[in-house]
C-alpha cells in the first residue's frame, strides 16, 4: 500500500507507548530492527532515518524526545513519510500544547482519532490544523468538564467547509472582536567561524511566522521594501505565485491563526553579516594532566542594537575531568559525565567583555586529546533583521473594517560554530 | 480529566468488567467503556474477544462513539470475519445518511475491512459514492477503490471502477483529481502493464490545472503521475516544465523533490542551447540548498538525493560547495552524505577550500567520519590533480599525529594516489615504512604490502620488511595473503639474487600450507611461471597497470539514469534500482530517461521505446548467462593492482567460451565445428562467426518460390541511385540489458548490397573491445558478409557507428515473425543477445520489373485465395509520386490504368530468394485510404510486403 502502513510511537527508554495501524496489525516485533540501529548509533540523534528490514522498511524522525517510527512495505517517496511525520508531530504540539509522551498518553483517544483523520490507507486526508480542529477539538479544562456533565462529545459533526474549497486552509465564518494581524520576521544565522575568526561559511535562514485574527475572508497583500534580498523562498500554499513572480509581493488569503508565511534563506554569496566574536585559547598541555581554558566574547556589526541571551557551550574532550572557571560575567556549569560546558553570558555590553577563564582538568596518564572542541554560540539581537529585509505595507482587501498591524524583528543564532 | 485513567485496570479482570460496561444502559458509559478499549488497543494489548459488544454500540447517533466502533472495527475484522459482517447493514445504512461525513466516513470505513464477505456488499454503495454530488464523499470514494482493489483486483475490474476513476480524472474539483491520480498509480503499480494511467497531452493538462489547487499531498501525487509521461517533443516539455517550476518554492519538502524529478527527467528533452534549459539549471539550485536547512532526516533523504543530481548534472550546484561544509552537530548520517558530495563538487576552484575543510574533519572526535574524511583527501587527490601534491602532505600531516585510524586509512589512500600518479611521491614511502607496526586492520596491511612490492628497488630493506610480515602469514586474511605473495614474487623479479630463499618460501606456504583455493591458484601459477620463463613472468607480474580514476566510484551512467528517474523515492535512497530490492515489486518496470530531441530521431523514440521492449523479451528462450565471467573476475581478489593481465586473459577465454555455449542454443547444432576453432585463439573471433560457406543458397529458393524468377532477369531493374527508403535507428540492445552497450541501429539497401547500419555506444565505465557479431538462421538467409570492423577498443561515452555489410546466403530457417533476426554480439565483457525485425524491403532485389505479359499471365495463374487485401491508410501522394518513391526501393509500376477517377497502378517486385509479388494499389484522388491488393505464391510474405509498402509511402 501506499505510505504508511503502521506507527509505533517509541520513547528514550525503548517503550513503544502507542500503536497504529491502518491496514493490518504489524507485530511489534518489527521495532526490534529499530532498536538494533538504535543501539549501534549510541547517541539518538544518530539514528538513521531509513532502515530496512526483511520484510519492511521503517521510516523514522526524532521528535521531542519521542520516536516517530512508521513501518513501510513498497516502494514510497520517504520525504512524503517524513514530512507527514513531522506533520502528526506538529499536530499533537498543536492540540496538547507539548508533544510528549505524557501528553500522548493523556489524550489517547483523540491521538486516535487524529490520527485516523489524518490518514486514510495511506493518503494523507486532513493534515491542516484548522480542518482537523473542526472535525476534532481540542481538549480544554473547561470543555472535558462540560462534556462529562453534558455527555456531549468532542467530535465534529458537520463537513469541515474548508475541506474542498480552493483554499483548504481557511474556515468559513471566522469572527473577531479585534481585527488584528501580526507579523515576525525571525532571522537565524548559520555559520562556521574558522580558528583564525574568518567566516567559512555563512547564511541566513528566515521565516515569517504570522498571527492572524481577521474576521471574513480578508485578501492581504505584504510587501518589501528590499524584496530583491528574497532569491530563494518557499511559501505557504495560500500565497499567489503568479503574483510574486511579477510583482514581488506576498498577496494571499490567510488562514486563520498561527502559521509560517514564508521561509527564505540569503545564501553565503550575499554578504551574511556575523554580530559577535569570539578570541579563545584552548590548549592542553603535552604530559601533564591540565589544560588552559580562556575565552572573550565580543559584539561587532551589529548595527548599534544589543546582542542578547548569549549562551555558549562546548562539548570538551572526553578526557576532561572537571573545569576550574572563572567567568566575569553570567555564569557556567560542567557536567563531568557529558562533558558539555555551558556559559550563560547573557548580554554584551561592549564596555566590559565577558570573559571566561581557567584550568581544564584532565584524566592523569591520558593522552593529550586529539581534537579542539567547538564553541556553539547562541544570541538574539531584537528590532533587527540581520539581512536588511524590511517590510514596507500591508493592505486588505476584500472586507470593510481597519485591522490592527504589526511587524517585529529578530535576529538569532542558528546552527553558530566557532572552530578552535 | 485526562485519557490516562482509561488505563487503569481492576483486580477482577479488565475484559470482564469492559464487557458489562460496553453492554451498559447509559450512554455516557458506554462511550466511556469504547474509549477504554481503544485506549487499550494503543499500546498493543489484545482485545478482539470484545468484537460483538463493541460492534453492538455502533448503531448509535453519537458521532465520536460511531467513530470509535469504526476505529475498532478496522483494527479486528480480520480476525473476526463473520462478527464482522454484523457490521455490513450499518455500513449500507450510513451510506445513504444525509450528511456526506458520515456517508464518506462509512465508505472509507468498509474499504478497510479486509474481509471477502464485507467487500461484496460494498460495491454498491462505493458505486453510488464516486458519483456521489459531494466531492468529499466523491474523493474519500476514489480512495476506496484502491483499498478494494488491493483485497480483490478482479472484483473492481468487473465492476467497472476503474473505468469511474479514470472519469474522475476531468472532476471539477482539484482534490478528487488528486486522489483519482493516486488511487490509478497505486492500482497501476500492481498492473505495470496495464494502461490505466492513460497520459495525453489533454489529460496532462487537467493534471496541470488541478496540481495548482489541490493540497500538498495530492500535488506529490500529481507530480510522480507527470514524471511517468513521455512528452512529445522538446516544446510540450518545456511547456509542462514552466508550469512545474513554481512547485519548488512550496513549503512542503517532498513536493520539492518530486518537482525537481519531473524537471531533471523533461530537461534531457530540451537542448543545451535553449535560453530555457539555462534558466532552468538555475533554478533548481536554490530549492535543493534549502532542503538542507529542514530537519536532519529531510536533510539525509535530500542529500543522497542531491549525490545523483550532481553526478548527473554537476553544473547545478557547482557554486554551492559550502552548503555542504560539515557542522560539528549534524547527525553522522547526515556528516557522511555531506562529504560525500564535497568530493564529487570539488574542483580545482575549490579545492584548497575542501582541503582545508577535511583536515578539520580528520581531528573529529567520531572515527567514521574520520576516516572518511582521510579517503575523501585522496580522492581529491585522484580527481584534482592539481591538488595531488597538496593533498599528499596534507596525509602525510595526519600520519604524524600517529592515531592509529587515521594512519591505516591515510596509507590505504596513498596506495591509491600511487596507482594514479606513478613515480611520482615516492619520496614519502620512507614515512609510511615507520608506521609499518601499527597496521592492524587487513586493508591498510595490505595497502603497505602492495606499496613494497612494487617499489622493491627503492626500499633498501625490501626483504626484511616483507619477510616479517611472512611469519605470520597463516594468521593473516586472505587479502593480505594474496598480496603478500604477489609482493614477494615481484621483489624477486626485481631482486632476483637475494631474495631466492624468501619467495621459496611464500610459494610453499601458499601452496602446501593453505586450504585457500585462491591463494593456491595463484601460488601455483606464479610457480609455473618463474619455473618455466621468467622473462614472461616479468613481463605479466611487473607489467604496466592501467592508471586508475576517481570515476570509480561514479553510479553507472545507465544505473544513474534510472535512478534520475527515481527521484524521492526509496530506490534514491539506496542508489539502487527498486526491483533490487523492494519485495513484491510485481514485474517493475525500468524507467528510462527521455532521448534529447533535436535529433531527427526524437519523434520516433516513444514508438521506438515498445519496440526495444518487444525485441529484448524475445532472447529470452535462450537461458540465462551464469555468472561464470564474474566468477572468472573474481579470481583476483586482492586490491585490483595486483596481477591485471592475469585477469585480463582469463577474461577473455571466459568470454570465447561463452560465446561457444550461448550460440549452441542459438545456432542448434550445426556450430559444433565452429566452437572449437574459436576456442582456440580468442582474437579470430570475428572471423570465426561469418556463416558457413556458399554452399547453402542453390538448395533454399526452391520450397518458397518457383522457377519462374529466374526468366525475367532481363527486365533489369533501372539503377536506383537514390537507394531505397532507411527507417530511423532504433534502440535493439538497451545498455541495461548488456552492461552498458547499446546498440541501436536500422537496414539499408543501396545499390544491390543490404547493410545492417550501427550505432554501438559504451554506457558502462570500462573500454570494450573485440566485438563480434552472429546471426541465428532465418527466414531468409540473412548474414553478415564481413566481420564486425570496430578498429578502434571503444573508450566510456563513446559511440562508433559501423555499417555492416549483409548477405543472403546464410542458413534459412523459418520465423516467426518472418522478418525476426536473432543477433548475438560479443565483446570482451559478455555476449548479448537481441532479436530485431528488419524490413522487408531491404530484400527487394533491383531486377524485380516484370513483363507486362508475364505479370498478367502470373496475375491469373495464381489462385485466388493466395491474394491479400490491405489498407494504407493516410497517405497523401498521387499516383505517380507514390509510384516514384515505390521504385526507390525497388518496387516497379508496371502499368497504370485510370478507372472510373481511381488510379490503379500495377506493380511487381522480387525477393532475394526469388519470390515474386505482384500488387495492385488503388488510389482515389478524394481518399487518403490506398487499397492494396497483393499476389504471391508465398502468401505468407504478403503481410510483411503490405508493412514495407506502409512504411515506404509514410517517410
Amino acid at each position: 500500500m501506499k505510505m504508511i502502513h503502521s506507527l509505533f510511537l517509541i520513547n528514550c527508554s525503548g517503550d513503544i507507548f502507542l500503536e497504529k495501524h491502518w491496514k493490518s496489525v504489524v507485530s511489534q516485533s518489527v521495532c526490534d530492527y529499530f532498536f538494533e540501529a538504535q543501539e549501534k548509533a549510541i547517541d539518538v540523534e544518530n539514528v538513521p532515518p531509513v532502515i530496512s528490514t526483511p520484510h519492511h522498511y521503517l521510516i523514522s524522525i526524532y521528535r521531542d524526545k519521542i520516536f516517530f517510527v512508521s513501518v513501510i512495505q513498497t516502494e514510497v517517496p520517504p520525504l512524503f513519510v517524513i514530512e507527514f511525520l513531522h506533520r502528526v508531530a506538529d499536530t499533537f504540539q498543536d492540540y496538547f500544547g507539548e508533544c510528549s509522551e505524557t501528553a500522548i498518553k493523556d489524550n489517547v483517544v483523540i491521538v486516535y482519532e487524529l490520527l485516523e483523520e489524518m490518514l486514510d490507507n495511506g493518503f494523507p486526508l486532513a493534515t491542516e490544523s484548522n480542518i482537523l480542529k473542526e472535525l476534532i477539538k481540542p481538549p480544554t479544562i473547561l470543555r472535558s468538564v462540560v462534556n462529562s456533565i453534558t455527555g456531549s462529545s468532542n467530535v465534529g459533526d458537520t463537513l469541515p467547509t474548508g475541506q474542498l474549497s480552493n483554499i483548504p486552509w481557511r474556515r468559513a465564518g471566522v469572527k473577531y472582536t479585534n481585527n488584528e494581524a501580526y507579523f515576525d520576521v525571525i532571522e537565524e544565522i548559520d555559520a562556521i567561524i574558522d580558528k583564525s575568526g574568518s567566516t567559512v561559511f555563512a547564511e541566513i535562514q528566515g521565516v515569517i511566522d504570522s498571527c492572524i485574527k481577521l474576521s471574513g475572508m480578508p485578501d492581504l497583500s505584504l510587501s518589501f521594501m528590499n524584496p530583491r534580498l528574497l532569491d530563494d523562498v518557499s511559501f505557504h500554499p495560500c500565497i499567489r505565485f503568479k503574483r510574486w513572480e511579477s510583482e514581488r509581493v506576498l498577496s494571499f488569503i490567510p488562514p486563520d491563526g498561527n502559521f509560517r508565511l514564508i521561509s527564505y534563506r540569503v545564501s553565503s554569496q550575499n554578504l551574511v553579516a556575523i554580530p559577535v566574536y569570539v578570541k579563545h585559547l584552548i590548549s592542553f598541555k603535552e604530559n601533564s594532566s591540565s589544560g588552559r581554558f580562556d575565552v572573550t566574547i565580543g559584539p561587532k556589526q551589529n548595527m548599534g542594537k544589543t546582542v542578547e541571551g548569549v549562551v555558549m557551550t562546548v562539548h570538551m574532550p572526553k578526557a576532561v575531568l572537571n573545569m576550574n572557571l572563572t567567568a566575569t560575567q553570567g555564569s557556567y556549569t560542567f557536567d563531568p559525565v557529558t562533558k558539555v560546558l555551558a556559559w550563560d553570558v547573557g548580554k554584551i555590553t561592549p564596555q566590559k567583555l565577558p570573559n571566561l577563564k581557567g584550568i581544564v582538568n584532565l584524566q592523569s596518564g591520558a593522552p593529550k586529546p586529539e581534537e579542539n572542541p567547538s564553541l556553539n554560540i547562541q544570541f538574539k539581537i531584537q528590532q533587527l533583521a540581520i539581512s536588511g529585509l524590511k517590510v514596507n505595507r500591508l493592505d486588505m482587501y476584500g472586507e470593510k473594517y481597519k485591522p490592527f498591524k504589526g511587524v517585529k524583528y529578530i535576529t538569532k543564532a542558528g546552527k553558530f560554530q566557532v572552530r578552535t | 480529566m485526562t485519557d490516562s485513567k482509561y488505563f487503569t485496570t481492576t483486580k477482577k479482570g479488565e475484559i470482564f468488567e469492559l464487557k458489562a460496561e460496553l453492554n451498559s444502559d447509559k450512554k455516557e458509559k458506554k462511550k466511556e467503556a469504547v474509549k477504554k478499549v481503544i485506549a487499550s488497543m494503543t499500546v498493543g494489548k489484545d482485545v478482539s474477544a470484545l468484537f460483538p459488544d463493541v460492534v453492538n454500540c455502533m448503531q448509535t447517533d453519537n458521532l465520536e462513539l460511531k467513530k470509535l466502533v469504526y476505529l475498532y472495527l478496522m483494527n479486528y475484522a480480520k480476525s473476526q470475519p463473520d462478527m464482522a459482517i454484523m457490521a455490513v447493514n450499518t455500513f449500507v445504512k450510513d451510506c445513504e445518511d444525509p450528511n456526506p461525513l458520515i456517508r464518506a466516513l462509512a465508505v472509507r470505513t468498509m474499504g478497510c475491512i479486509r474481509v471477502d464477505k464485507i467487500t461484496e456488499y460494498l460495491c454498491e454503495p462505493l458505486r453510488k459514492c464516486l458519483k456521489d454530488e459531494d466531492p468529499y464523499v466523491r474523493k474519500t470514494a476514489a480512495v476506496c477503490v484502491a483499498k478494494l482493489h488491493d483485497i480483490n483486483a478482479q472484483l473492481v475490474e468487473d465492476q467497472g471502477f476503474l473505468d469511474t476513476l479514470k472519469d474522475l480524472i476531468s472532476d471539477s474539483n482539484p482534490m478528487v483529481v488528486a486522489n483519482a491520480v493516486a488511487a490509478l498509480s497505486e492500482i497501476a503499480e500492481s498492473h505495470p502493464s496495464s494502461n490505466l494511467l492513460d497520459l495525453n497531452p489533454q489529460s496532462i493538462n487537467k493534471l496541470l490545472t488541478a496540481l495548482n489547487e489541490c493540497t500538498e499531498w495530492g500535488q506529490i501525487f500529481i507530480l510522480d503521475c507527470l514524471a511517468n509521461y513521455m512528452p512529445k517533443d522538446d516544446r510540450e516539455a518545456q511547456s509542462i516544465c514552466e508550469r512545474v517550476t513554481p512547485r519548488l518554492s512550496h513549503a512542503n519538502s517532498a513536493v520539492v523533490l518530486s518537482a525537481v524529478k519531473v524537471l531533471m527527467k523533461f530537461m534531457e528533452m530540451l537542448s543545451k542551447d535553449l535560453d530555457y534549459y539555462g534558466t532552468l539549471l538555475k533554478k533548481l539550485a536554490p530549492p535543493l540548498v534549502t532542503l538542507l536547512s529542514a530537519e536532519p532526516e529531510l536533510q539525509y533523504v535530500a542529500l543522497r538525493n542531491i549525490n545523483l543530481i550532481v553526478q548527473k548534472r554537476p553544473e547545478i550546484l557547482k557554486h554551492e560547495m559550502k552548503v555542504f561544509f560539515v557542522k560539528y552537530n549534524d547527525p553522522i548520517y547526515v556528516k557522511l552524505e555531506k562529504l560525500d558530495i564535497m568530493i564529487r563538487l570539488a574542483s580545482q576552484a575549490n579545492i584548497a577550500q575542501v582541503l582545508a575543510e577535511l583536515k578539520e574533519y580528520a581531528t573529529e572526535v567520531d572515527v567514521d567520519f574520520v576516516r572518511k574524511a582521510v579517503r575523501a583527501i585522496g580522492r581529491c587527490a585522484i580527481k584534482v590533480e592539481q591538488s595531488a601534491e597538496r593533498c599528499v602532505s596534507t596525509l602525510l600531516d595526519l600520519i604524524q599525529t600517529k592515531v592509529n585510524y587515521v594512519v591505516q586509512e591515510a596509507i590505504v589512500v596513498i596506495k591509491d594516489i600511487f596507482r594514479k600518479y606513478p613515480n611520482k611521491y615516492e619520496s614519502v614511502i620512507a614515512t609510511l615504512c615507520e608506521n609499518l607496526d601499527s597496521l592492524d586492520e587487513p586493508e591498510a596491511r595490505a595497502a603497505m604490502i602492495w606499496i613494497v612490492g612494487e617499489y622493491a628497488e627503492r626500499i633498501d630493506n625490501a626483504d626484511e620488511l616483507l619477510e616479517s610480515f611472512l611469519e605470520g602469514f597463516h594468521d593473516e586474511s586472505t587479502q593480505v595473503q594474496l598480496q603478500l605473495l604477489t609482493a614477494i614474487v615481484k621483489l624477486f623479479l626485481k631482486k632476483p639474487t637475494e631474495t631466492q630463499e624468501l619467495v621459496q618460501q611464500v610459494l610453499s606456504l601458499a601452496t602446501q600450507d593453505s586450504d585457500n583455493p585462491d591463494l593456491r591458484d595463484r601460488g601455483y601459477i606464479y610457480w609455473r611461471l618463474l619455473s618455466t620463463d621468467p622473462v614472461a613472468a616479468k613481463e605479466v607480474v611487473l607489467a604496466e597497470k592501467p592508471l586508475i580514476s576517481e570515476e570509480t566510484d561514479l553510479i553507472e551512467p545507465t544505473l544513474l539514469d534510472e535512478l534520475i528517474c527515481y527521484i524521492g523515492t526509496l530506490a534514491s535512497v539506496y542508489h539502487k534500482p527498486p526491483s533490487a530490492f523492494v519485495e513484491g515489486s510485481r514485474g517493475v518496470v525500468h524507467k528510462s530517461l527521455p532521448p534529447r530531441t533535436g535529433s531527427s530521431e526524437s519523434a520516433e523514440s516513444p514508438d521506438a521505446a515498445p519496440s526495444a521492449g518487444q525485441a529484448a523479451e524475445q532472447p529470452a528462450v535462450i537461458p540465462a548467462q551464469g555468472d561464470l565471467l564474474g566468477d572468472l573476475l573474481n579470481l583476483d581478489l586482492g586490491p585490483p593492482v595486483s596481477g591485471p593481465p592475469l585477469a585480463a586473459s582469463s577474461v577473455q577465454m571466459g568470454a570465447v567460451d561463452l560465446l561457444g555455449g550461448g550460440l549452441d542454443s542459438l545456432m542448434g547444432d550445426e556450430s559444433e565445428g565452429l566452437r572449437s576453432d574459436v576456442g582456440g585463439s580468442p582474437a579470430m573471433g570475428g572471423s570465426g562467426f561469418t556463416a558457413p560457406g556458399p554452399a547453402a543458397p542453390a538448395a533454399m529458393g526452391a520450397p518458397l518460390g518457383s522457377g519462374l524468377g529466374d526468366l525475367f532477369d532481363l527486365t533489369g531493374g533501372v539503377g536506383t541511385l537514390s537507394g531505397s527508403y532507411v527507417a530511423p535507428k532504433t534502440v535493439w540492445l538497451p545498455a541495461m540489458k548488456a552492461k552498458g552497450l547499446e546498440i541501436s541501429g536500422t537496414f539499408s539497401r543501396q545499390v544491390g548490397s543490404i547493410c545492417m547500419d550501427l550505432v554501438l555506444t559504451n554506457k558502462a565505465l570500462q573500454v570494450m573491445s573485440d566485438f563480434a557479431i552472429q546471426f541465428n538462421r532465418n527466414s531468409f538467409g540473412l548474414a553478415p558478409a564481413a566481420p564486425l570492423q570496430v578498429h578502434a577498443p571503444l573508450a566510456p561515452n563513446q559511440s562508433v557507428e559501423i555499417s555492416l555489410p549483409l548477405n543472403t546466403v546464410g542458413s534459412v530457417m523459418k520465423m516467426d515473425p518472418l522478418n525476426n533476426l536473432q543477433v548475438a554480439v560479443k565483446n570482451n565483457i559478455d555476449v548479448f543477445y537481441f532479436s530485431t525485425l528488419y524490413p522487408l524491403h531491404i530484400l527487394f532485389v533491383e531486377d524485380g520489373k516484370m513483363e507486362r505479359q508475364m505479370f498478367l499471365a502470373t496475375w491469373k495463374d495464381i489462385p485466388n485465395e493466395n491474394e491479400a487485401q490491405f489498407q494504407i491508410k493516410d497517405c497523401s501522394l498521387n499516383a505517380d509520386a507514390v509510384s516514384s518513391k515505390l521504385q526507390g526501393s525497388n518496387i516497379f509500376t508496371i502499368a497504370k490504368r485510370n478507372v472510373e477517377g481511381q488510379d490503379m497502378l500495377y506493380q511487381s517486385l522480387k525477393l532475394t530468394n526469388g519470390i515474386w509479388v505482384l500488387a495492385e494499389l488503388r488510389i482515389q484522388p478524394s481518399n487518403p485510404s490506398f487499397t492494396l491488393s497483393l499476389k504471391c505464391r508465398a502468401p505468407e510474405v504478403s503481410q510483411y510486403v503490405y508493412q514495407a509498402y506502409d512504411a515506404i509511402l509514410k517517410n
